[in-house]
């Protein structure tokens, strides 16, 4: 209890890890108690025969639940497995959630989906808890006030085994968002801005609080979209004081307190905000009135440009690092300097992923692609995060309104975002997609991707080519 | 874990900066069951590239036997997928120095043997030019140095705990687990009456009662 601590307010995130500090150590680090874990196929077979390897319990099974997101199909789902390594990969995560009595929502359940999606929607993701998952896109869950984090495979074992992580605090880094969105403007087009002027270094050893009173206004849906790309500003952490929205939103949901522990605990989440005199050690501001739809142009999510803009040359960038970078990036995506986005033709679209594949994205996408249909050469696949979302958009009539324009319409899953099932890009095929990174290679090996938001990937596909939402007249 | 004291190699120069961990261990690997034998996806794209062009540093002599890798800023960012380090690991990396790294992997390094130095500058220049010039290098993490075949020596700092951890191959579960347990059980109870809704008893757990089996 140092004297700095009395002296300045506190940050959501001080706060946070105060309430889960177990221990300090000598050299700085603590010891963090983990409330929750989400665990995937992908990050955990190695953890659980590490455990079984030390002959360890798993500490809390209360504490864990299990899905498979990331190597599903996303049709053609049966009760049968798919073959191969993937359906290995599953039954493996299926055995060893039995094994340790962990929770395991099967892909034929309702409460099915990808774990950045269904931990809010069970109510498993609550303000004021600590959150892991083998997941980098764990940022998410920072949008209802928690200390949310992606960890290594290693760090799983850690959890499953002591309910802890031994970590440095992160420096404080505040983001604060003004004015309101144009129309056609996501919050997608703000982190996606965000990343274009801070880089994907921006956020190194901080945690990000997303602030200010362009904030307020935001759902639940549009905080998570908001924090889930933290991670592509080089930051673990990002997160959203909880309010009457988070509070709205969680009441009733299945795993969320009721009656007395409910009023305690919403009454304690109600005061969880950083305090007026807190001191961040950096600052941004961002005013979003102005902002024009962005979309991705290299191979990082910094690469990032409004649509109306054209593709830079390389030439003209000073720094040689810089320069190479983009030289690489133009190569590898098959585009060359001076063409404009909005000429830049496309393949394949992709509507999903953890970062929009909610149902406010699959609404506001079917908006725009209503009495309108794909156009011809382009395929597109709508892929919602969660079995939920899937149900809450058939009872919509949302399905019908992508299939009649000629998309497809699948079942929960990460599916396009990374390539692990069959739903993959072939090399050189262009892909308007909503999902968090462009990578090389992450929409299948020689694929070229194009972050966006989903009015903008409905837009596009729509066109056929990059285009601006704002010019389809509705 | 495998310790680590100090490593003596050429180092393998990839002058690039964000290295993203999707290209330095493709997805679609990450269905293989285990950790050993990934070194051969190690930048499997890169390594595997049809056409003409120069081989990847990796495939080329004497960089293929390389236990040190130079990199550009923010290496290994993205994904937190430590097939990423359990590849490098595989092939036979031991440390890697980078301008900046992504953190999720950067942690994940040390879980597994490997040591991550950050170097800006004229430092990481100079290593650089080393490792392109084909020069042995000697990281040292007992004196936290990088000797050079010329003599001249640079130093790098790790922090204290982690570096404790490499040197003596420590296992961090089994220490938090000896050192930490009755902490850990201590916090557990306040927790409980604090916030008890963190806990999910039965009447919670009773969501999950209908959940049925995946048959394969
Ligand atoms: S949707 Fe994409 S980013 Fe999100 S968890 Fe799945 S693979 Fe990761």
């Amino acid at each position: 209890m140092g004297m700095e601590r009395t002296m300045t307010g506190q940050t959501l995130y001080d706060k946070i890890w105060d309430n889960h500090r177990v221990k300090d150590y000598d050299d700085g680090s603590s010891l963090l108690y983990i409330d929750r874990h989400l665990v995937q196929e992908v990050s955990s077979p190695q953890a659980f025969d590490g455990l079984r390897e030390r002959g360890l319990p798993l500490r809390r099974p209360d504490a864990h639940v299990a899905v498979a997101d990331h190597a599903v199909p996303t049709r053609l789902r049966s009760q049968h497995l798919p073959g191969g390594l993937a359906g290995d990969q599953i039954s493996r995560l299926v055995r060893n959630a039995r094994e340790f009595g962990v929770p395991y929502i099967p892909m034929n359940d309702r409460r099915h989906g990808i774990v950045h999606v269904i931990g809010p929607e069970l109510g498993f993701t609550l303000p004021g808890a600590t959150l892991v998952c083998g997941d980098s896109h764990t940022c998410t869950h920072g949008a209802f006030g928690a200390l949310a984090f992606g960890i290594g495979a290693s760090e799983c074992e850690t959890i499953f085994a002591t309910q802890t992580l031994r970590q440095r605090k992160q420096k404080r880094m505040r983001v604060t968002l003004h004015g309101r969105l144009g129309t056609g403007v996501a919050v997608k087009d703000i982190i996606l801005a965000l990343i274009a002027e801070i880089g994907t270094g921006g956020g190194f050893g901080h945690a990000i609080e997303f602030a200010g009173p362009a904030i307020a206004e935001l759902s639940m849906e549009a905080r998570m979209t908001l924090c889930n790309m933290s991670i592509e500003a080089g930051s673990r952490v990002g997160m959203v004081a909880p309010d009457e929205t988070t509070i709205t939103y969680l009441k009733g949901r299945p795993l969320a307190p009721e009656g007395d522990l409910w009023m305690r605990a919403s009454a304690e989440w109600q005061d969880l905000r950083t305090d007026p005199d807190a001191v961040f050690d950096r600052e941004v501001d961002l005013d979003v009135s102005a902002l024009a739809p962005h979309v991705s142009w290299g191979t990082t999510p910094e690469e990032t440009l409004p649509v109306t803009a054209t593709i830079p040359d390389p030439a003209l960038e000073q720094d040689a690092g810089k320069r190479f970078r983009m030289a690489r990036s133009l190569a590898y995506m098959g585009l060359e300097p001076g063409t404009r986005l909005a000429d830049v033709q496309i393949d394949r679209v992709f509507i999903g992923s953890c970062t929009n594949g909610r149902i406010e994205d699959l609404r506001n996408a079917a908006a725009i692609v209503k009495d309108r249909r794909i156009a011809g050469g382009v395929v597109g696949i709508v892929v919602p995060g969660s079995a939920s979302v899937r149900l809450q958009a058939e009872a919509e009539g949302l399905d019908k309104v992508f299939r009649a324009a000629g998309f497809e319409w699948r079942d929960s899953g990460c599916s396009m975002c990374v390539a692990m099932n069959d739903d993959r890009l072939a090399a050189g095929e262009r892909c308007a997609s909503t999902s968090n990174r462009n990578f090389e290679g992450r929409q299948g090996q020689g694929g070229r991707t194009h972050l966006m938001s989903p009015v903008m990937a409905a837009a596009a596909a729509i066109a056929g080519r990059l285009t601006d939402v704002r010019n389809l007249a509705s | 874990m495998q310790k680590f004291t100090t490593v003596s190699s050429v180092a393998a120069p990839l002058p690039e900066s964000s290295i993203d961990t999707d290209v330095i261990f493709p997805a679609r690997f990450l269905l293989l069951p285990d950790k050993k034998g990934l070194g051969a996806q190690l930048f499997h794209e890169r390594r595997h590239k049809t056409g003409d062009g120069p081989a990847f540093v990796l495939d080329r002599p004497p960089y293929d036997g390389a236990q040190i890798l130079v990199a550009g800023a923010a290496f290994g960012t993205g994904s937190s997928r430590e097939q990423a380090v359990w590849a490098l690991a595989d092939f036979g990396i031991r440390c890697v120095i980078a301008e900046s790294f992504g953190e999720i992997f950067f942690a994940n390094c040390f879980k597994n043997g490997i040591l991550p130095i950050v170097l800006t500058g004229p430092d990481h220049a100079a290593v650089l030019a080393e490792a392109e010039a084909a020069r042995p290098i000697e990281v040292d993490l007992e004196r936290c140095e990088i000797g050079m075949a010329d003599g001249a020596v640079i130093g790098f700092e790790v922090d204290a705990h982690r570096r404790r951890s490499l040197l003596n191959g420590l296992d961090e579960i089994g220490m938090i687990l000896t050192d930490d347990a009755a902490e850990i059980a201590a916090f557990e109870e306040r927790q409980r009456q604090l916030r008890p809704w963190l806990h999910l008893g039965p009447d919670k757990l009773a969501h999950f009662a209908d959940l049925g089996e995946e048959i394969s």
